[in-house]
């Protein structure tokens, strides 16, 4: 009935892609490689003796020679908390572009090298995002600035001394004396900084100010709330007590404001009770298929220029009047999606990812008809995360330019690469008598300023930050700074000058107004100190802050703030009036992994694959199906066309103009996306000098936003576009692995079907009983050969579970596991040829209706899918070596020292989830020049004496020439049996957390000993008999990874209301 | 004989750890344990270290009561006004660890050790001592009388064929020229298979040893004698090597940790040291670079922030496939330091006792039972209830014991991940 495809090849089973499927380990043995026989091979019988006989004489030579001496070397005096070889952690926080994570680091032997979430933070309850997960990594980055520095044209000349660094700027100040000083940075969460700013431009000339400028504008929704409710501020949003979610274009478990928050909201009511079927209900309006989009039950596409519309449309419909849009599908979607709002008051929500304030006027005014001011929108409690005001950034610039600023100190912000009008502020800068950049790397805007003084890391930072009003999250350093850097708030208040007062008075949400004023001298942790402790009211109190990096009201204060109506009706007009777009438009968005792009000089981000597209290293421009016939000339339901647009990596190159700029991208065709809409992700084509890992990823496409009214717009709606004869190669990874036409491999459903036929997925598994354990009924002994006593194994049984309706695709999970495995970076020639290394990968399924346009997706399912760790295992039987073996605790065990790769057992795992060392990455072998033409130079960065301090020290660095799969982060399975015989008592269940699943923040992945009854794992079996099914469970390799059905929330009856027996041959045929 | 050390030593390692854990525990009223146990990591009888000498004591305060109350709680001593107390309060480097968890009948047991205790007298090393001569070596004796017995016997031979020729020669039979033998196939035969099959012997024997280095015992730069330490003065091997309970390293103490004892005791009035090739070696000397490491100046104040790290050779490495956790061993598995280290504390400089290959673990794992735990000993460990088949197949008699390996000990992934 319903077709679950991959790619388009696997969609219509073109020649081309059956035919890489068949090939799917391509790369030849090098005698083969020429099909000219041994004999004339390229490494013929000669060679073949040549090498046999050079490295016996080497080996004995090797042998003889004498071990090298390794040296010992203890403490000179040993800390109290130190340990050598075992970890500490330390609460601190990430924050980024205004994102607010509370996190732990862990710390082994003094280096940072795993992040994770912190449990206390209520916000984040302890889950991450893919970002947090990577952020450990830019701390070992080679590209970091390594001491201050005069800048000229681009050029760094270092300062010998902080201290001959301040006297140069302090005169370059002196000699702006009398004009202003602005401070430029990104959203600031911390309070004890925000004062420090404020103190700091008391001192300064009339004009003097602090211009908040985010890369990704929200100045929109901050205005819009100023007119609806008075308050220029965000709300909290609470996605957990809504019944009907409605997003226009809000990717908001991607990208928008808060990700991991909301979706760990969001989850909770896409979670099934199998007793009392029920599922929250999210519609999406949207213009290109995002992440969030993916993971709605219904979803509607309009073009860019009519998100105001739709917005009108469903204000309309929900206050009972028509809905004027011209596309019926769309109108009817609006008009379903206003009915289940109107249904659900008081637990409904609608968001909008536009800029536009009166989009965002109009969306109040829906929450507010359906009353979840208050409810589903807290105003007691605001966020903090985005503050800049474009209009802000705008007469900052026109100030610039008229030469009225004298000194611009510039933190976090890169405005020179992200701005809309980048150019402008860039000739700007040039007017400014003084320029100063506090960023850590070289980025676009550092380079044209005139000095640098490099901020810390975060890791090596004091701190503090506010997610929301009342919530408040601490940094401390976890290491030594690595490089002659100094914290910007230092700066600030060295150049202040003097003995600063804190005062707690200053702070409007004051627990301890009454605190004395604290005095503090020129040192931010002085400074910070005094802040709180006047604060909290006592050193221990600041001591146990810092413990628990996070101080939270005991219950989240709810409540509204007043409406008022009175902008709605203007808000109407001005969007019923806005131009109509053109023939093409552009949407640009952000990624999950990239997002604006300050981390796109990170390796691991880079190589994660984009959640719908699955490509690495690279932006592109997303067009429909049907947009691809119409512009490059493909019809993705002729095999010919399929062929050589999906199986090649060159894909067709086409120019897009906005506003007479152009950019040149490769497109790719993803179904969903709305028909005239172009998509192109930011974030790409950052300046080399900023990190390596930039270096030919992706083009800028900030310069394709544009100024609508007083705030930047991400829709282009005019754009002009051409084919190009060119071709552009894009790594994507999903086309490397196949389940050869398996599809059963995943399953869904809706939820009207599976409410009529709840044992719509159990009977699957009944049959399998049926046919194969006809006495006993059961499949997993009677169904084998084995002798069924190999099963019964006493202790610990590992297991997992992953459930799919949770599951959003944002690859934290996939992050966490290369930093917890130390899984090697490849690069982008790797990827595409299929050498990535990911132990885990996110497939994304499209489903959609037999026989219907691929652009109408009935739904997408993302599905993690990594070693399964069958009990019988096909890997195990095909070693020759038996470097690959069964554990007592259910672990499929790979043994890397006894691997000699001959690639059998990946050839025979039916989920393809092993993978193989094709070349040095690691730098583990002990030759010299193994790398050398074989490794990219990202690879090699990554190989760099600073950037192996991410190593975890407690996981093999696996060389050339071996397999390597998931192994259940087996390191902490046997430091929580340790843990647990130290202190003599059994393992408590949830103790013990693997990567992936301590990342997840949906709570997809849950993980334990499944042999004990009482356990989470046996549970999550044990409660959802109903949508429990292992991965191609027919094939009785009885894999300890469980998945749950996916059940989208729609009416939809995807089979016949038949007795449920005779319909499941109909299912998956 | 890998097994009959370790059974020998399984009852040993038991009751050395539970005396390290606890204390009470030991019934016995043995003083000089108790002494070694509690008091010898600070206190000399005759000499002031971190503690006060101790000979004597009973006569400095006078008041056995008093002196019981300062064992077992001093702050409650000095509570009390006492003269002396209040004395010995200041006592530096620093202050005493409260023993409160001593019997009296303990102390007691301590302090007569203490009142019986006589300076050893130094013996003067006596040359020619049998026991520290070095152990003959008779192989060059028997391979001479080898020799002379072949070169007799071939003489012999050579004179029986010489003979039989003469009487052949008489008897008018003629012989061939005889082929000398390194001529004659089946003696080269016999010399090429040999040649074969001892080089492959050797071979193969140098291909599995290479890599492993038993018995490797490099110089230090400090001539550090653990019999002294851990043998002669009983110093417990945890006192320096805590991590061995807590993490995977079993640490090497830092400087710090050596000065806690050294700060006073400066000079080495010990047995005389001999380094393995025989030079004598003077302590004295070696406490001096420490001093020298840890920025010290006798008869000063020591600021540890002038301290640098010693740099040890390292003797134990393992390849770094390897996971080797010695908490595991150590505080899991309550295995003594000697089963793998080997006589640790009758070794001056270390060396590498075990050649930590994996067929040396991997036997451990199989012979070493599983310490279940015993609720009516009290004994064990709990975590292990998890294995509740063993445990029924214990009771029911079906199983005597439960190995390591039983419980998945020798699979692949307990070490190598």
């Amino acid at each position: 009935m319903n077709n679950i495809w991959q790619s388009f090849g696997s969609l219509k089973q073109s020649e081309k892609h059956l035919e890489t499927v068949e090939n799917e380990f391509q790369e030849d043995l090098v005698a083969e490689q020429d099909n000219l026989g041994i004999l004339d091979a390229k490494a013929p019988r000669r060679d073949f003796l040549k090498y046999l006989g050079f490295s016996t004489a080497a080996a004995t030579i090797a042998a003889s020679c004498e071990m090298p001496v390794k040296k010992s070397i203890p403490f000179a005096n040993k800390p109290d908390n130190v340990i050598p070889g075992v970890a500490n952690y330390f609460a601190t926080t990430f924050t980024q572009d205004g994102d607010v994570q509370s996190v732990v680091a862990k710390v082994r032997d003094g280096r940072p090298i795993k992040i994770e979430g912190n449990d206390l933070s209520p916000l984040t309850k302890g889950s991450t995002s893919a970002r947090a997960q990577a952020s450990v990594l830019d701390l070992y980055d080679t590209a970091r600035l390594r001491y201050p520095a005069q800048i000229k044209e681009g050029q760094l000349s270092e300062i010998p001394t902080f201290e001959s660094a301040d006297k140069a700027i302090g005169a370059a100040m002196a000699a702006a004396a009398g004009k202003a000083v602005v401070i430029l940075t990104n959203t600031i969460t911390s309070p004890s900084t925000k004062q420090l700013v404020t103190e700091f431009l008391s001192k300064q000339p009339a004009g003097s100010r602090h211009v908040t400028y985010d890369a990704v504008s929200y100045s929109g929704l901050i205005e819009a709330n100023a007119l609806s409710y008075g308050q220029k501020a965000i709300p909290s949003y609470h996605f957990d007590n809504a019944k009907v979610v409605v997003s226009l274009g809000a990717d908001f478990l991607g990208t928008w404001l808060s990700p991991v928050e909301f979706a760990k909201q969001y989850a909770k009511g896409r979670k099934i009770d199998e007793k009392k079927i029920g599922l929250s209900k999210h519609y999406q309006f949207e213009s290109i298929l995002s992440m969030t989009g993916a993971n709605a039950d219904e979803r509607f596409t309009h073009k860019p220029s009519e998100a105001g519309k739709v917005a009108i449309s469903l204000l309309n419909a929900i206050n009972g009047a028509g809905v004027a849009v011209t596309d019926a599908k769309l109108k009817a979607g609006i008009e379903k999606a206003a009915k289940d709002l109107k249904a659900a008051a008081g637990a409904a929500l609608v968001v909008s990812g536009s800029n536009d304030v009166n989009v965002q006027v109009v969306v109040n005014a829906i929450n507010e008809a359906l009353g979840a001011n208050g409810k589903t929108i807290n105003w007691a409690v605001t966020s903090n995360y985005r503050q800049g005001i474009d209009a802000d950034m705008t007469q900052l610039v026109a100030d610039m330019n008229a030469g009225t600023i004298g000194t611009l100190l510039i933190a976090g912000a890169n405005p020179a690469y992200d701005y809309v009008a980048a150019d402008k502020f860039v000739s700007g800068l040039s007017k400014v008598g003084l320029t100063v950049s506090f960023n850590t790397r070289l980025d676009e805007t550092t380079e044209k300023c005139k000095f640098v003084i490099p901020d810390h890391h975060y890791l090596e930072s004091w701190g503090d930050a506010s997610a929301k009003s009342g919530y408040f999250s601490f940094i401390q350093p976890t290491i030594y700074p690595l490089f002659r850097t100094r914290q910007w708030q230092d700066s600030l208040l060295r150049w202040m000058g003097g003995v600063v007062t804190v005062a707690a008075k200053t702070v409007a949400d004051s627990t301890a107004a009454a605190a004395p004023a604290a005095k503090s001298n020129n040192d931010y942790l002085a400074y910070l100190k005094a802040y709180w402790i006047a604060k909290l009211g006592s050193q221990g109190a600041w001591d146990q802050a810092l413990r628990d990096g996070v101080i939270n009201p005991e219950t989240m204060p709810v409540g509204g703030a007043t409406h008022s109506a009175g902008a709605t009706a203007a808000a109407v007009a001005a969007l019923a009036a806005a131009p109509a777009g053109g023939a093409w438009e552009v949407q640009l968005y952000e990624k999950v992994s990239i997002g604006a792009g300050s981390q796109a000089t990170n390796p691991w981000l880079q190589e994660l694959p984009d959640p719908i597209t699955k490509a690495t290293w690279d932006n592109y421009a997303v067009v429909s199906a049907a947009a691809a016939k119409q512009l490059l000339n493909i019809d993705v339901t002729d095999n010919g066309d399929l062929d050589s647009y999906e199986v090649n990596p060159g894909k067709p190159v086409i120019k897009i103009a906005v506003n007479g700029k152009e950019i040149l991208l490769p497109a790719i065709i993803v179904p969903g996306t709305q028909t005239n809409t172009i998509g192109i992700a930011l974030g790409y084509g950052r300046s080399e000098k900023a990190g390596i890992a930039a270096k030919g990823a992706g083009q800028n496409a900030f310069k394709l936003s544009t100024l609508a009214g007083a705030n930047v717009s991400l829709a282009g709606i005019n754009a002009k576009v051409e084919k190009t004869g060119d071709t552009y190669e894009i790594a994507q990874n999903q086309v490397h692995g196949s389940y050869e036409g398996r599809v059963e491999v995943v399953r869904e459903t809706s939820l009207a079907t599976f409410a009529m036929h709840p044992t719509m997925f159990k009977h699957e598994r009944d049959k399998l009983a049926e046919e194969y354990a006809p006495k006993t009924e059961d499949y997993r002994n009677e169904g084998s050969l084995y002798d069924p006593r190999l099963n019964d194994r006493p202790g610990m049984k590992w297991g997992m579970s992953i459930d799919l309706n949770s599951c959003t695709g944002c690859g934290a999970c996939v992050v966490a596991c290369n930093a917890e495995n130390n899984i090697p970076v490849v690069g982008k020639t790797e990827v595409l040829r299929g050498h990535d290394m990911h132990w885990m990968r996110i497939d994304r399924y499209y489903v959609t209706k037999a026989g219907a346009n691929p652009d109408d997706l009935s739904d997408v399912v993302f599905m993690p899918m990594l070693c399964q760790h069958c009990d019988n295992a096909p890997c195990e039987n095909v070693c020759p070596v038996a470097a690959t073996n069964h554990s007592s605790e259910g672990l499929n065990q790979m043994t890397y020292n006894r691997c000699i790769g001959t690639r059998y057992c990946a050839n025979n795992c039916p989920y393809k989830v092993r993978r193989f060392n094709w070349a040095d990455y690691t730098g583990a072998d002990s030759f010299k020049d193994n790398q050398v033409g074989h490794v990219s130079d990202i690879t090699l960065e990554m190989n760099d004496e600073l950037t192996r301090m991410v190593l975890n020290p407690d996981v093999t660095v696996r060389s050339r020439g071996v397999i390597e799969k998931c192994s259940f982060c087996v390191q902490r399975l046997q430091a929580g049996k340790l843990e647990a015989k130290k202190q003599n008592r059994t393992v408590v269940d949830g103790e013990i957390k693997v990567a992936c699943q301590q990342a997840c923040p949906s709570e997809a992945i849950v993980f334990g000993d499944s042999n004990d009854k009482k356990s989470a794992i046996a549970g999550m079996r044990d409660h959802n008999p109903l949508r429990l099914y292992y991965a191609l469970e027919q094939v009785h390799v009885l894999p300890n990874v469980n998945y749950l059905a996916k059940v989208r929330n729609t009416d939809e009856m995807m089979m016949a209301e038949q007795k449920p027996k005779a319909h499941a041959e109909a299912e998956h045929s | 004989m890998l097994k009959f050390r370790r059974r020998s030593h399984f009852f040993l390692s038991c009751l050395l750890v539970a005396s390290l854990i606890s204390v009470t525990n030991l019934a016995a009223q043995d003083g000089k344990t108790l002494f070694n146990n509690n008091c010898a990591s600070c206190h000399k009888m005759d000499q002031n270290l971190t503690g006060p000498a101790l000979m004597g004591v009973h006569d400095r305060w006078g008041d056995d009561k008093m002196l019981h109350m300062w064992v077992k709680n001093w702050p409650q001593a000095v509570a009390t006004g006492n003269a002396y107390a209040v004395k010995m309060k200041d006592w530096a480097p620093s202050a005493m660890t409260v023993f409160s968890a001593l019997s009296d009948a303990e102390v007691d047991a301590i302090l007569k050790y203490i009142k019986e205790w006589v300076p050893a007298v130094a013996k003067p090393p006596v040359v020619g001592d049998p026991a520290t001569a070095p152990n003959k070596d008779n192989s060059l004796l028997f391979g001479i009388v080898t020799l002379v017995m072949a070169v007799v016997a071939l003489l012999l031979l050579g004179v029986n064929s010489s003979l039989r020729k003469l009487a052949d020669d008489k008897d008018g039979i003629r012989s061939l020229e005889p082929l000398p033998f390194w001529k004659q196939k089946k003696y080269l035969a016999l010399a090429s298979v040999l040649f074969f099959v001892l080089s492959g012997v050797y071979l193969s024997k140098g291909a599995v040893e290479s890599g492993r280095s038993k018995n490797y015992q490099p110089v230090q730069p400090i001539y550090y004698s653990h019999k002294v330490h851990a043998g002669v003065n009983q110093i417990n091997c945890l006192y320096c090597h805590g991590g061995a309970q807590e993490s995977k390293h079993s640490n090497i103490p830092s400087v710090n940790v050596c000065m806690n004892c050294h700060l006073a005791i400066n000079e080495y009035k010990g047995e005389p040291l001999y380094a393995e090739d025989g030079t004598e070696i003077d302590g004295t000397n070696e406490i001096k670079k420490l001093y020298e490491y840890a920025g010290f100046t006798p008869g000063t104040v020591w600021d540890p922030s002038k301290a640098k790290p010693i740099e040890w050779v390292r003797i134990h490495n393992l390849p770094d496939h390897v996971y080797f956790n010695h908490a595991q061993h150590v505080k899991a598995g309550k295995v003594n330091c000697q089963t793998c280290h080997g006589e640790i504390q009758n070794m001056g400089e270390v060396y590498q006792y075990s050649d930590l290959s994996m067929g040396w673990c991997i036997n451990c794992h199989r012979e070493t039972k599983v310490q279940f735990y015993d609720s009516t000993k009290g004994e064990g460990n709990k975590f292990y209830s998890i294995y509740e088949k063993f445990h029924n197949d214990l009771k029911s008699g079906k199983m005597d014991s439960v190995t390591v390996e039983s419980i998945g000990g020798t699979e692949c992934q307990k070490c190598h991940y």
